[in-house]
């Protein structure tokens, strides 16, 4: 089963300039444990310490964010893409 | 030096304007290469306030993939300082998301807004000057 993971310009360079990487999987957890593991540069960049998905970022599968769904555990399936999106915010405060 | 074409200007500001008394916020695109805006794209501050924004991630994603669909990237964020000048707050600096990005700020303190853009590289400001073109 293959996902195609969009990546970010901030964590391109972790992983050789790649905008796009074809990784296998069943869930976002199996997904991203992979992609970490073909680019351990990443490590820390999308997954927490606790294991969770870093605050920072925001992961979709096609439209959903997988928050909203079973987070690590929401399933994903062949020709799905999966976006890794930094969370953008600030403000005056 | 960051070029944005005067209409991308104006339309920035409008945006600012009709999201007070909230801060409003949203994305641009260009080449990587180029300094310059080529397509804006308004989002809706999620934290609906004064003295934060949130960009909408579902939008965040429907501007990456238009930007690049039409060979762009995403290259910056811009929001409004609704009563403080143009300067990132230490918020915009510790939760500025990438290092290759400009962050444009609209102050609206003054009766004429005024548009101020920065790299932000490891928690350090650098201002850099914007040209509006026509």
């Amino acid at each position: 089963m293959s996902v195609a993971v969009r990546l970010p310009t901030v964590l391109r360079p972790h992983a050789s300039g790649q905008a796009v990487v074809e990784i296998s999987g069943a869930t976002i957890g199996e997904v991203l444990t992979t992609l970490i593991g073909d680019f351990p540069g990443l490590n820390g960049q999308v997954i927490g310490e606790d294991g969770t998905l870093n605050k920072f970022v925001n992961i979709y599968v096609n439209d959903d964010d997988v928050r909203y769904l079973q987070q690590l555990e929401t399933p994903v399936k062949d020709g799905d893409e999966i976006s890794i999106l930094p969370a953008v915010a600030g403000g005056a405060a | 030096m960051f070029k944005i074409p005067q209409s991308i200007a104006d339309e920035m500001v409008a945006h600012c304007l009709q999201g007070l008394p909230d801060e409003a916020c949203g994305l641009f695109a260009g080449t990587s290469e180029a300094n310059e805006v080529a397509v804006l794209y308004p989002t809706q501050n999620l934290a609906h306030s004064a003295m934060i924004y949130t960009v909408d991630p579902l939008a965040h994603l429907k501007a990456d993939r238009d930007a690049e669909k039409n060979g762009f990237v995403i290259t910056g964020v811009f929001h409004s300082h609704t009563h403080t000048e143009a300067y990132p707050s230490p918020t915009d600096v510790a939760q500025a998301p990438d290092p290759s990005w400009h962050y444009v700020i609209v102050s609206l303190r003054d009766r004429s807004p005024s548009i101020r853009s920065y790299r932000i590289v490891d928690q350090v400001i650098t201002e850099e000057s914007v040209e509006i073109t026509t």
